[in-house]
């Protein structure tokens, strides 16, 4: 089969592509240049938009003996990508980019042009499993469970899955780095990327205020009172508890947390622990794995990126998917996915929209 | 996996062309003897033998005296020292003279420094304009020379495009020039061994050739520079070729750089005519094969080796990326910005839109291209284009 593979520059993504080429593959690395600005150049650092990426990239493919060449998608990834998590900030929400570069940019763009010029599937170094079956490909949790990043593919569809790869899902990411070592990639010993690669300095929060400005208002608590004053509410994420500098304390003495952010009227609500739990949500846009599910689905649910499984019944409804929660579970953001996992097994995701809280007593 | 992919077809020799064989022998003869050519003891007059008789070579194949040949690293230091060296000399002898005279489609080995001159030495940069053909008219040098010649600090015009092969008129430029005593700098790094290059006759003051360029190897080149041009040095050090360009001296690349440069513009006239036939078929094959497909640079004034093409409706990228997996290796003629492809500079100055610019490929033939190349490449062209166009190009049909 003819593939390729997207190289970040990382571990990872070269030993996939390596697999592929040792399995028999006919191989070309491509590096995605996703920076506007790719002279940034981090030394030591981990990302995907640094000159010190594309190189490293460009080693990995050498040592592999496979094509390699640099695509440019820096105007595609903005407008879908950075454009996308500015506007959901913006909109008092919390979105996870890289489950938005992986449904527009790196499954979409980036597998369209390779199906045009020729290729059978685009391969990465995510962990997570795929799985032939009778019925057709199945997206699975990988092995490592501490890798496992199933969660930010869970929007790929069933066609998108027929031209994927993911050859680590099956192991460790230890024996991984042993792997890349043993195959001579000078990448073996490479920092794991943790920050948003577009945020250079991992600081979201000056990131998000250059792009956005101040815009301050008030913080206040679930009965409106006011407590504390904030310079723009893309600065939080429901369920935060750092950094809300409240100077008077709760009247039971405990810690507080965010509970709703209101950019329209500028509003941050925060609340005790208990008023974080959630019964429910609501989310939209659902993206399928498999087929379409046509009954009420009692399965379990991620809510957010290394997050926890809860046990949760799910329903479809027009274009939106109803969830409600038979075990407890807290801090539901909008904006960030919730993931149907079936087992090991990824169902689908949608993006949530609203949340049903035990007491909803905020406005 | 690499063994796998068909024998290669080199269509890039603009970019290196193989070693001569004969070049091959003397730089290996010598790689093996010690002698550092400014010693005053038997091997070091060994090494400077070797150096002098290769410039004598060189000069002599060139149409110039030895004491005008300076040896440098490659066509880029030749480059900077003529432009840095004219600039300053220039400048100490009268400080009216800040105007450098240049065209957008130099390439960045010219460009670049000048850009910087003019960041950081108060140099006025001034374009000359070029046509669609790629062509610039000794008219318009004359028109800006003759607007205020005593601020003129030097005039720069490549001697043939690296890209679109287009050939300039030099002579008729440095003859202009001298009617006002401006120094005029040619980098001839692509015309060497396809046209004729006569120092003396062009009457230029300062010419850049490159040696892995017409079958030596890398690393080694020269700024041929007139015996009454007066340059400062920029590389500073033991004072070797004439003061200008201090370091050791590279004997071994030096004699293979001697041997391809006497081959090469010996077999000039034979090779341009059997190159040109060549080119020829692959561009009437191309334009028979491929709708919408179209020459660039000048039909008639062009290098023989160099056929620049562009498809319509495709990435260059694309192209190169399919023609790659075929065994055919061709470039798409423009520059990188860490890797990422920006749509050339010269098809820009030459009034192309950034759609157009983007799907170019550019073939250069060279000594080792044959009937069989040709042949390969007007085999694939036609589905490799037809794929491309299915990518599609880059920016368009975004869902955002």
């Amino acid at each position: 089969m003819r593939v390729l593979a997207a190289m970040s520059g990382g571990v990872d993504s070269a030993v996939a592509a390596a697999r592929m080429a040792e399995a028999g593959h006919d191989v070309v690395g491509v590096h995605l240049a996703l920076s506007r600005n790719p002279q940034s150049y981090r030394t030591g650092a981990r990302g995907c938009c640094t000159i010190e990426d594309s190189r490293d990239a460009r080693r990995a493919a050498d040592v592999i003996g496979i094509p390699f060449y640099i695509w440019d998608l820096a105007e595609r990834f903005h407008a879908d990508v950075v454009e996308d998590f500015v506007a959901e900030y913006a909109a008092g929400r919390t979105p996870n980019p890289c489950l938005r570069c992986n449904e527009k940019v790196k499954f979409s763009a980036v597998l369209e042009r390779a199906l045009a010029l020729d290729f059978d599937a685009v391969v990465t170094g995510h962990y997570a499993r795929i799985v032939d079956t009778p019925a057709g490909r199945e997206l699975h949790r990988a092995v490592d469970p501490a890798k496992d990043q199933s969660y930010v593919l869970g929007v790929l569809t069933q066609e998108q899955l027929a031209h994927a790869f993911f050859p680590l899902g099956d192991t460790a990411k230890t024996e991984i780095r042993e792997e890349a070592a043993r195959r001579g990639l000078a990448v073996a010993d490479k920092p794991d990327s943790h920050d948003i690669c577009f945020i250079a300095d991992g600081n979201t929060a000056g990131f998000l205020s250059e792009h956005l400005g101040e815009a301050p208002g008030d913080i206040v608590d679930a009965q409106g009172n006011k407590l504390g004053d904030h310079s723009g509410t893309h600065g939080f994420t429901v369920g935060q508890r750092k950094g809300l500098r409240i100077g008077t304390p709760a009247a039971d003495g405990k810690p507080r947390f965010v509970l709703d952010i209101s950019p329209v009227d500028r509003t941050v609500t925060v609340g005790s622990r208990a008023e974080l739990a959630v019964t429910g949500l609501t989310a939209s846009k659902p993206r399928w794995c498999g087929p379409v599910p046509t009954s009420e689905l009692h399965v379990r649910a991620q809510l957010r990126a290394h997050g926890e499984e809860v046990a949760v019944i799910a329903r479809l409804e027009g274009d939106q998917v109803l969830v409600e929660f038979t075990e407890p579970a807290s801090a539901v953001a909008p904006g960030q996915a919730v993931v149907l996992y079936d087992g090991t097994r990824v169902i689908g995701s949608a993006t949530i929209d609203a949340v049903d809280r035990v007491a909803a007593a905020h406005a | 996996m690499t063994s796998l992919r068909p024998r290669s077809v080199y269509l890039d020799h603009a970019a290196t062309t193989p070693m001569l064989p004969a070049a091959i022998e003397a730089m290996a003869a010598h790689l093996g003897r010690t002698g550092n050519a400014s010693s005053l003891h038997g091997a070091g007059r060994a090494a400077r033998r070797t150096v002098e008789e290769s410039r004598e070579t060189i000069a002599a194949a060139l149409g110039a005296q030895p004491s005008e040949v300076v040896f440098t690293s490659g066509g880029t230091e030749a480059d900077n020292l003529a432009l840095k060296g004219l600039w300053w000399a220039r400048l100490t002898e009268d400080p009216r003279r800040r105007r450098i005279l240049l065209s957008g489609i130099e390439h960045h080995a010219v460009l670049d420094p000048a850009v910087w001159l003019g960041q950081h030495e108060g140099a006025e940069i001034e374009w000359l304009p070029v046509d669609e053909l790629g062509r610039i008219r000794p008219d318009d040098v004359r028109r800006a020379i003759e607007s205020a010649p005593e601020t003129v600090s030097f005039v720069t015009v490549m001697m043939a495009n690296n890209e679109v092969g287009t050939l300039q008129p030099i002579e008729e430029i440095a003859a202009l020039a001298a009617e006002y005593g401006i120094p005029v700098h040619t980098d001839a790094v692509q015309a060497i061994g396809q046209v004729p290059v006569d120092f003396a006759a062009l009457g230029v003051d300062a010419l850049t050739v490159s040696a892995h360029k017409l079958g030596g190897p890398y690393g080694v080149g020269a700024l041929v520079v007139h015996k009454e041009t007066k340059l400062t040095p920029v590389q500073h050090g033991g004072g070797q070729e004439r003061d200008v360009r201090s370091g050791t001296l590279d004997a071994p690349a030096i004699a293979g750089f001697a041997v391809a440069a006497e081959h090469s513009i010996a077999d000039q006239p034979l090779e341009s005519v059997r190159l040109t036939g060549l080119r020829d078929q692959l561009i009437k094959g191309v334009l028979e094969t491929v709708d919408g497909a179209h020459l660039s640079g000048d039909p008639v004034g062009r290098l023989p080796g160099n056929a620049h093409l562009s498809f319509s409706g495709c990435e260059g990228d694309s192209l190169l990326l399919l023609l790659d997996a075929r065994g055919i290796e061709v470039s798409t003629g423009s520059a990188c910005n860490a890797g990422v492809a920006e749509p050339s500079h010269v098809l820009l100055a030459m009034g192309y839109d950034d759609q157009r610019a983007r799907g170019s490929l550019r073939f250069t033939l060279g000594h080792t291209s044959s009937q069989a190349d040709i042949d390969a490449v007007l085999e694939n062209i036609g589905p490799v284009v037809e794929r491309a166009q299915s990518a599609g190009l880059q920016n368009v049909g975004r869902n955002s």
